[in-house]
C-alpha cells in the first residue's frame, strides 16, 4: 500500500488532522488499533470545550486552546454535532478560595480569556440555586461550553472519509521504517503502508511510537479520571459547568449538564502505570462524592446510572509538544495532548498543516472539498408532526429500540450502514445512544445484537460489545 | 395522525394490562383498547417458561405463558382489542399520543387510561459495583430474555448477585442448560425473593448461597473474567480481608426491580418516592383522576396472582369512571406506614361513607418472627392479624371493611407478640 500521510490514531486529534489535511490534494490513511473511530481518551472525558482560561500563559497549549473555542461556533455547524455554550461557574464556598479569584481571573486575561467576570453570590445562587449556599463570590467563564464527544470525533472522521481519507480500524502500527533522514513506510499489523508522512497522534501510546523511530524522549504516564453519569430525570440538576477552586495538588472535581441533558460529574486523577486500567475504584467514587458535594450539597447519587473512567495521556516531562526533527522529515510527533486534547483538536488539525506547508508540503487545495457532513437523524429531537411525516417515509421510524432514550430501528440502521458505521454494540450506542438511558441496555441489548447480527450477516454470537474478545452470547442453546 | 377513540385504554399488554382490560370489558365499558411496544401480548411472561404461577388466583400451577394465556383468551373472546408493535410517547391531556410503524403517530382520546407498564431491573451502576465494564454483566431478566426468547447461552461459568426470584430462577436455568453457577451472592442476612424459590432452584441443585456477601469488583477486559467477592459487616459494609476472587465469564444482577413510570413522570402524576410507583387510592385511582394504575408500575409485587387482582380493581374502576359511575374523591385518608411497615399500597383511602372492601398490600422494613399485624382507625384496631414471620422480600396483605375507619389516621403496624 502506498499513501501520502498516514495518521496514527483515529481519536478526535487524530481525526482532526485527518480532515483538515483532507482539504489538500493528498492521500491521507489513518490507521487505528480499536474497532471503531473514537480514539480512548476522546470517548471518555467530560464532554467539556474549554476556553483556555486556566492554561499555562505563552504555552502552547494555551495558544491552541484558545484559538480553538470560538471555531467550534462552525465546526459544529458544518459538521451536525450537537455543542452548547454554557458557560462555566467557580463558586469561592470558603475565605481561602475567595482569595483565589483575582489570580485565576488574572491569568485568564493573560490567556487572553477576556471576557471571565466576577459574580457576586446573589448573581452565583440566582443562576445556578444547586450550589452550596455558603458561595461568598465566583467567577463566570461565558464561553466553557459542553459538547457531544463521541458524535465529535465521528464529524471529523465521517468528513473526512468523505473528502477521500482511508481508514484502517482494528489495525495496530508495529513499526516505522526510516531512511536517507526520512520516514520510508509505516508496519501495521494489516500490512506495510509506504508514505511521504508520518504524524503520531497515538495519545496513550505515543511514546511506543515515537520510540519506533528512536525519538521517545518523554513517558506517557496515563492518568486515570473517573465519572458518574446521572438520570436525566434526577431532583438536582445545573445548567452550568460548576468548577470547583483548584488546589495545589488538584483541578478538583466538577458537576455538569451533558448536551443531552444527565447530570456529569467527575473527573478523579490518578497516575497509573497500565495503559488499558479503565476501570472504576470504590475509592475514587467514593472522593468524587464527598468532593462534588461541598459544590452541590443535594447531589442525588441514587440517580447514577452509570460510571465509568479515562485515561489522559499524561506526559513526563509535562506540556502540550508538537515536535519534528532535522534528521527525519516527514515525521511529526504530537505528545501530552491531555485533558484539553478534545477542545484543542480543531486547532491542531490547522496547526500541524500549517507545520506541514513549512516543511514543503506543496499539495494543492482540493477544489471539490465536501465541507459539510449530516448527522443521523434524531426522532427524539423532532416535534410531533415531524415524527409522523418521517415514519409516513420510512416505517422503522415506528420503531423504537431503545425506550429510555426513545432511539429507533431506522436511526439504529442508518449507525450501521453509514460510512465508518457501527460494527459493534458500544459504537451503535456512541453513534445514537441506544443504551445510555436508565436501564443501561437491558432492554435493548438483545434487539441491536438482532439488528447488527441482521445487517451485518453474522451469527449473534460473534456480535461483540466493542474489540474482539468482548462477545455477549456464546452461542445457540439448540 | 390517525385519532382513535375508545373508553378505557390500558397501556401494557403483560398480565397487569390483561386483567384490567378484562376487568374494564366485565364492567361495562364497550371499547377497551390495550396499547403495548412489543411484537406479542404477554409482557414478561412470555420469558417466564418456569411453573410456580397462578397457585393462587387459579389454585393450579401454570407456566408463565400458560398464565398468561388464560388471561388473553378472555380478553380476546370479550373483544379486549390489542394495538402491538406501538409505543406510547405522551399522556397528554387532549389524549394519548402513540407510534408504531404501522401507522405512524396516533392519537388515542379516551376515557380514561390504566397505567400497566411494569417495571426494569437495577443495573450495576445503580449499586455503583466498580471494576471494569467488560461484555458478561447481564442483568438476569435480561438474560432470561436471551436464554428463552431468543436461544441464546450466555455463558459457562456464572455468579449471581442479589437473592431476587429472577435470579433464583435463572440460577436452576442455567444449571438445567450445563452451565457452572458458582454462587449466588445476598447483600442482606434474608432472602430478597420467595423462600419456594431458594428451595427449589437453589437448595435443590446444590448452588451456594451466599448470605451477607456482595460483589466488590468486576475483573476483565473484554468479557468479564472474574468478580470479587467479599462478605459485609453488620453495616452492610465489604470487609476486605474476607475477599475471594471467582474466576467466571458472567455476573448476573437481580437487586431489585423499579417500576417503570416514564410516562406517569412525564405526565406530572404524583410518584412515591418509596415505591418509585403512582400514589394510588383503593380504586387504583392516580393524582390525576382519570388515569389508573395497577401491577408493576405501582409496586413491585412478588406473585402475578396478586398483580391479577389489584389490576381487575384497576381495570373494574377505570370503566366506572369512564361510565361516570365513579365516586367523587372528596374525603381522602392516607394510610400511615407504623412499626415495621416500609410501604404500603394503596397509599390513600377515598372514604365515601358507604364502605367497601379495602385490600391493604404492604412490606415490611426488616424481617421478623411471630409479630401481630394491626390496622387501626386514631387508636382503634379494626383488624389484626398473626404472622409466624415476616421478610421484606415477600408482600403482607390485610382486608377491612371501609365502613370501619372512623379517624383520619389510619395505620398499619407490625408488632411482636408479647410472650
Amino acid at each position: 500500500m502506498k499513501t501520502d500521510v498516514v495518521v496514527i490514531g483515529a481519536g478526535a486529534v487524530g481525526c482532526a488532522i485527518a480532515r483538515e489535511l483532507s482539504k489538500y490534494e493528498l492521500d491521507i490513511t489513518v490507521v487505528e488499533k480499536n474497532e471503531d473511530i473514537g480514539g480512548d481518551a476522546s470517548k471518555s472525558n467530560s464532554a467539556i470545550i474549554h476556553t483556555g482560561y486556566d492554561a499555562s500563559p505563552g504555552s502552547l497549549e494555551s495558544e491552541l486552546v484558545v484559538a480553538a473555542n470560538p471555531m467550534y461556533d462552525k465546526i459544529v455547524r458544518d459538521l451536525d454535532v450537537h455543542f452548547e455554550p454554557v458557560g462555566a461557574i467557580l463558586p469561592a464556598i470558603t475565605d481561602e478560595q475567595l482569595e483565589q479569584l483575582p489570580a485565576i481571573k488574572d491569568k485568564a486575561m493573560r490567556n487572553r480569556v477576556y471576557d471571565v467576570e466576577y459574580l457576586t453570590r446573589e448573581d452565583v445562587l440566582r443562576m445556578e440555586p444547586e450550589i452550596n449556599p455558603e458561595v461568598r463570590a465566583a467567577l463566570y467563564i461565558p464561553r466553557e461550553s459542553i459538547i457531544d464527544p463521541f458524535v465529535l470525533v465521528q464529524a471529523y472522521a465521517e468528513n473526512a472519509y468523505a473528502n477521500g481519507v482511508h481508514f484502517l480500524l482494528s489495525t495496530k502500527v508495529t513499526d516505522i521504517r526510516t531512511g536517507d533522514g526520512c520516514v520510508q513506510s509505516v508496519i501495521t499489523t494489516g500490512g506495510e503502508i509506504e508514505t511521504k508522512w508520518v504524524i503520531n497522534a497515538a495519545a496513550l501510546y505515543c511514546d511506543e511510537i515515537a520510540g519506533m523511530v528512536g525519538k521517545r524522549c518523554y513517558d506517557v504516564v496515563p492518568r486515570r479520571g473517573q465519572f458518574y453519569i446521572l438520570d436525566k430525570n434526577t431532583s438536582c440538576k445545573v445548567k452550568h459547568i460548576v468548577l470547583p477552586i483548584p488546589t495545589k495538588t488538584t483541578k478538583g472535581r466538577l458537576m455538569c449538564p451533558t448536551v443531552h441533558g444527565n447530570m456529569l460529574i467527575g473527573p478523579t486523577a490518578e497516575d497509573l502505570d497500565d495503559k488499558s486500567a479503565t476501570e472504576t475504584t470504590a475509592d475514587g467514587l467514593e472522593s468524587i462524592r464527598i468532593d462534588v458535594e461541598k459544590l452541590v450539597p443535594r447531589v442525588n447519587w441514587r440517580d447514577a446510572i452509570t460510571q465509568y473512567s479515562g485515561l489522559r495521556p499524561n506526559r513526563v516531562p509535562e506540556g502540550l509538544h508538537v515536535d519534528t526533527y532535522e534528521d527525519l522529515n516527514g515525521y511529526i510527533n504530537l505528545s501530552g495532548v491531555r485533558s484539553t486534547g478534545l477542545t484543542l483538536s480543531v486547532a491542531m488539525g490547522k496547526y500541524v498543516a500549517q507545520l506541514m506547508i513549512s516543511l514543503g508540503m506543496n499539495a494543492p487545495f482540493k477544489k471539490n472539498f465536501v465541507e459539510k457532513r449530516k448527522g443521523i437523524t434524531r426522532f427524539a429531537d423532532l416535534s410531533v408532526e415531524q415524527q409522523a411525516s418521517l415514519i409516513e417515509k420510512q416505517p422503522l421510524y415506528g420503531n423504537i429500540v431503545c425506550r429510555c432514550e426513545t432511539v429507533t430501528e431506522q436511526e439504529i440502521l442508518d449507525a450501521i450502514h453509514r460510512p465508518l458505521g457501527a460494527r459493534s454494540v458500544d459504537a451503535v450506542k456512541r453513534r445514537v445512544r441506544a443504551g445510555t438511558g436508565r436501564c443501561q441496555a437491558g432492554f435493548c441489548t438483545p434487539k441491536v445484537i438482532e439488528i447488527l447480527a441482521r445487517e451485518l450477516k453474522m451469527p449473534a454470537s460473534e456480535i461483540m460489545k466493542n474489540e474482539k474478545g468482548s462477545y455477549y452470547v456464546v452461542g445457540d442453546m439448540r | 395522525m390517525q385519532k382513535i377513540t375508545c373508553d378505557v385504554l390500558v397501556i401494557g399488554a403483560g398480565p397487569a394490562g390483561l386483567a384490567a382490560s378484562i376487568a374494564a370489558k366485565q364492567e361495562g365499558a364497550e371499547k377497551v383498547l390495550i396499547v403495548e411496544r412489543d411484537e406479542s401480548i404477554g409482557g414478561i411472561l412470555q420469558q417466564c417458561i418456569h411453573p410456580g404461577f397462578g397457585l393462587s388466583y387459579f389454585e393450579e400451577e401454570l407456566t408463565g405463558p400458560e398464565y398468561y394465556a388464560r388471561f388473553a383468551d378472555k380478553a380476546l373472546e370479550l373483544g379486549v382489542e390489542v394495538l402491538l408493535n406501538t409505543m406510547v410517547l405522551d399522556i397528554g391531556d387532549t389524549g394519548v399520543v402513540c407510534m408504531s410503524s404501522k401507522d405512524g403517530l396516533s392519537i388515542i382520546e379516551a376515557g380514561s387510561v390504566v397505567l400497566a407498564m411494569g417495571c426494569r431491573e437495577r443495573t450495576r451502576f445503580q449499586l455503583t459495583i466498580p471494576g471494569s465494564r467488560p461484555s458478561g454483566v447481564f442483568t438476569a431478566g435480561t438474560a432470561q430474555r436471551l436464554m428463552n426468547r431468543e436461544n441464546a447461552m450466555v455463558g459457562r461459568r456464572v455468579v449471581i448477585l442479589g437473592s431476587g426470584d429472577i435470579g433464583m430462577i435463572m440460577a436452576r436455568r442455567i444449571t438445567l442448560e450445563g452451565a457452572e453457577v458458582i454462587a449466588v451472592v445476598e447483600l442482606n442476612d434474608y432472602l430478597a425473593g420467595l423462600t419456594r424459590n431458594k428451595v427449589q432452584c437453589l437448595d435443590d441443585f446444590e448452588i451456594p448461597l451466599l448470605m451477607k456477601h456482595t460483589v466488590t469488583d468486576i475483573k476483565g477486559k473484554k468479557r468479564v473474567e472474574s468478580v470479587t467477592v467479599c462478605e459485609v459487616d453488620a453495616e452492610n459494609i465489604p470487609i476486605p480481608e474476607t475477599a475471594v476472587e471467582y474466576p467466571c465469564d458472567t455476573l448476573l444482577l437481580s437487586v431489585g426491580l423499579i417500576p417503570e413510570n416514564e410516562l406517569t413522570h412525564k405526565a406530572e402524576i404524583e410518584i412515591s418516592p418509596i415505591t418509585n410507583g403512582p400514589v394510588v387510592n383503593q380504586y387504583m385511582q392516580t393524582s390525576r383522576e382519570d388515569v389508573f394504575a395497577c401491577g408493576n408500575v405501582v409496586h413491585v409485587n412478588d406473585l402475578v396472582d396478586n398483580v391479577s387482582l389489584e389490576s381487575e380493581r384497576a381495570g373494574q374502576c377505570a370503566a366506572k369512571y369512564a361510565l361516570g359511575r365513579l365516586k367523587k374523591a372528596e374525603d381522602v385518608i392516607q394510610v400511615q406506614p407504623g412499626r415495621n411497615v416500609r410501604y404500603i399500597c394503596p397509599q390513600e383511602i377515598v372514604n365515601s361513607g358507604d364502605g367497601g372492601e379495602i385490600n391493604l398490600y404492604f412490606r415490611v422494613t426488616g424481617p421478623e418472627e411471630k409479630v401481630r399485624i394491626l390496622v387501626k382507625t386514631g387508636d382503634k384496631v379494626i383488624v389484626q392479624k398473626r404472622a409466624l414471620r415476616v421478610n421484606p422480600g415477600e408482600m403482607e396483605h390485610i382486608r377491612f371493611d371501609a365502613k370501619e375507619i372512623t379517624s383520619p389516621d389510619l395505620t398499619v403496624e407490625v408488632m411482636k407478640e408479647a410472650i
